[in-house]
């Protein structure tokens, strides 16, 4: 214990860091391998138009994945991801105006995010102040919100503007104004439209979501709360930290994380469908304890999350360019989650005593 | 005297312990869903045809939720519900190939099927300690592959012998449903299993304190075990009699079942947590679940209106069975 303890504050800080968040490494390196799996099976995987579907599959479960991590962090679990990507899609569609004004759409993002957020707010709520357990007050709540969105579209369809599915679901490239490189691009205005031409448009609004919304809330101190309550919710209480407020937000922010997904999803149908987001509760789950977060609580991110979610999605791509006979495909991929998952979330080579693996 | 008569049974309410106060709210319940139905819905709601009915088709939730209950009782959850039980259904009814003389190889092999997934269960999550939520899920989609496979992309359109069907839809003297039979024969074991034997114990124990559990003697990883085989051979049995009932087995034939049964194990006043709740109140549970169900039928309400009863009546149970302590260290 000593020696360990010693060996952390003399390791540079990469190292200290690598150690502490080996699970979150362990995602990258799964992800890693299934790249190069891919890219050695199909040599124009690195295409822009390649790259930039393969982005697209993952975006909605990446999202529904970080919206899943911040309530597991505070040792709690929310069946509602799914319903509430359901009810951001829906509500989105129903409430799109045919004038593809930027202000229109500006306004139905806020409001999706808002009604989203407001879902995650009040599971936390009703977790928080009703002192009752996440997994029940989700899975009711999971089934109201799936008959709010069907409620709002009980037939898929709706309106969606081609411009906003534009806007999320290209390359960059094809988003900028052409105008903007000139004519004929020369020089540092050529490599900028070579990088633009392979870069997503959902990477970019990946990168800001977490760069403007996840690490500002990481290294804010209500972040710190989400993990001490999640190693310790007692310990946490002692030493003055608003358990409620930290609880609380740690659902909305989830909330609001599943109506990005929602939203995204709206970008990649251009419909709405209200059982549409049903998959990603179970899936989420999946990813969160892929990408190295204990479902305990305590640890883990956004980061691993992310490296899971990709990793799940190239799985049916790899099966595909390995000529997988199609009827085994499911299969398959079962095989590889359960394996995955059961030996990332297995404790028996993580403790010392067998006492510590029951809790 | 009539007023002291009344103070007494409240007291009585009042100090009785969790888990019997939350047997009696959830019988309560029931007597208050059928008044209100009966009142507000339709008079047939109270007759006896409807309400067997009703007891037929919540014997298959019934006997999933007793297998859920046992599980859930030591603080671990199944999520490996629907595939189990669709695997075995299918399997099934290919192997009678709709003759009433394959029954019991028939039968014999689902149920192997449903222990079989119940063994690894078990053996991943009290050996391996991979939390129960995500190895159950993990299995349910490996289940899921299995199925698909052994299919084939063709539709099923095998029947399944008279005599299941007969088992799964047919009343004996005008009101007594041979699966509400079947229901009540496991509910009746389960109930002498967990609150008249050693066996009984042992799972409570392992869901009020695994750590202790094992301290004292039990050997835990048994007990564990033992649970998920009960799930997973129930659920292969609810979905012979699922088969049944349709006529034939169809892929994605257990989706339905899942939540409802971890929803009418908590309705019947189950901790979520393990170790508290009593069998009696899970067969309210499951028959609360299923009158919401039939009432929200009648008056043909929109799905949507039917799924937010269903979150907002499974909120108010959770309230009506009070809170969860105060964390203070």
């Amino acid at each position: 214990m000593i020696s360990t303890r010693s060996t952390n504050q003399t390791m540079p800080g990469f190292w200290r860091y690598a150690l502490r968040n080996f699970r979150v490494g362990i995602a990258f390196i799964i992800l890693f391998a299934l790249l190069a799996i891919t890219v050695s099976l199909n040599e124009r995987f690195f295409t822009p138009p390649v790259i930039t579907s393969t982005a697209n599959q993952s975006m909605t479960l990446v999202f529904a994945g970080m919206a899943q991590t911040t309530v597991v962090i505070t040792g709690g679990i929310d069946l509602s991801v799914g319903p509430i990507i359901s009810l951001s899609n829906s509500l989105a569609s129903a409430i799109f105006s045919e004038t593809d004004s930027a202000l229109s759409i500006i306004g139905v993002v806020v409001i999706v995010l808002a009604v989203a957020a407001l879902a995650g707010l009040v599971n936390g709520l009703i977790v928080v102040y009703g002192r009752l357990q996440p997994i029940i007050v989700t899975l009711a709540t999971a089934s109201i919100y799936s008959g709010i969105a069907l409620f709002l579209r009980p037939q898929p369809g709706g309106y969606v503007p081609d411009i906003y599915g534009d806007l999320l679901t290209r390359r960059v490239a094809q988003i900028l104004p052409e105008s903007l490189f000139g004519e004929e691009p020369a020089g540092i205005a050529a490599f900028f439209q070579s990088l633009f031409n392979f870069i997503p448009a959902s990477v970019i609004l990946l990168i800001v979501v977490v760069l403007i919304v996840w690490i500002p809330f990481r290294r804010s101190q209500l972040g710190m709360w989400v993990y001490a309550i999640g190693s310790n919710e007692g310990a946490a209480y002692m030493s003055g930290v608003n358990v409620k407020l930290a609880k609380v937000s740690a659902y909305a922010l989830g909330g609001f994380f599943a109506g990005i997904g929602g939203l995204f999803l709206t970008a990649q149908t251009l419909s709405g469908d209200a059982t549409t987001g049903t998959v990603f509760t179970l899936q989420s789950i999946a990813v969160v304890v892929l990408g190295g977060t204990s479902l305990f609580g305590g640890s883990g991110g956004v980061a691993g999350t992310i490296a899971g979610a990709i990793a799940l999605r190239l799985i049916p791509t790899i099966l595909f360019f390995a000529r997988v006979n199609p009827l085994q495909q499911p299969l398959w991929e079962g095989v590889v989650i359960l394996l995955a998952v059961a030996a990332g979330a297995s404790r028996i080579f993580t403790v010392r005593s067998r006492l510590d693996t029951m809790r | 005297m009539e007023n002291t008569q009344k103070n007494s049974l409240l007291s009585r309410f009042t100090n009785m312990d969790r888990e019997n106060r939350n047997v009696v709210i959830s019988y309560s319940m029931i007597v208050v869903l059928i008044v209100f139905c009966s009142i507000f819905i339709t008079p047939n709601f109270a007759s006896p045809t409807f309400l067997t009915q009703q007891l037929r088709i919540a014997s298959f939730l019934g006997i999933i939720a007793a297998g859920q209950m046992a599980v859930i009782l030591t603080g671990n959850i199944d999520l490996s519900i629907p595939w189990t039980l669709n695997l075995s259904a299918v399997v099934a009814t290919s192997i009678m190939a709709g003759q009433d003389g394959n029954l019991p190889s028939g039968i014999g092999v689902a149920l192997g099927v449903g222990l079989f997934v119940g063994l690894v269960n078990g053996i991943g999550v009290a050996y391996l300690r991979v939390p129960a939520m995500v190895l159950t899920l993990g299995v349910n989609a490996v289940l899921k592959g299995i199925t698909v496979v052994y299919t084939g992309s063709a539709p099923q359109f095998q029947q399944t012998p008279e005599f299941l069907s007969k088992a799964a839809t047919e009343v004996l003297f005008g009101f007594l449903p041979i699966a509400v039979i079947i229901w009540g024969l496991v509910s009746v074991i389960q109930y002498l299993v967990l609150s008249r034997s050693g066996v009984g114990r042992k799972t409570y124990a392992v869901g009020n304190n695994e750590v202790v559990a094992y301290l004292s003697g039990i050997r835990t990883p048994r007990v564990l075990i033992m649970v998920f085989i009960l799930s997973g051979v129930l659920n292969a049995l609810a979905g012979l009699l699922l088969a049944g009932n349709a006529g034939r087995s169809f892929n994605e034939m257990g989706d339905p079942y899942m939540l409802p049964a971890i929803a009418a194990v908590v309705v019947g006043g189950t901790s979520i947590l393990g170790g508290s709740g009593k069998y009696v109140g899970t067969i309210a549970g499951v028959i609360i679940v299923r009158l919401l169900d039939g009432a929200l039928n009648i008056v043909q309400v929109p799905p949507a209106a039917k799924d937010i009863t269903f979150g907002l009546v499974i909120l108010v149970m959770l309230f009506l069975y009070g809170r969860g302590e105060k964390v203070r260290e």
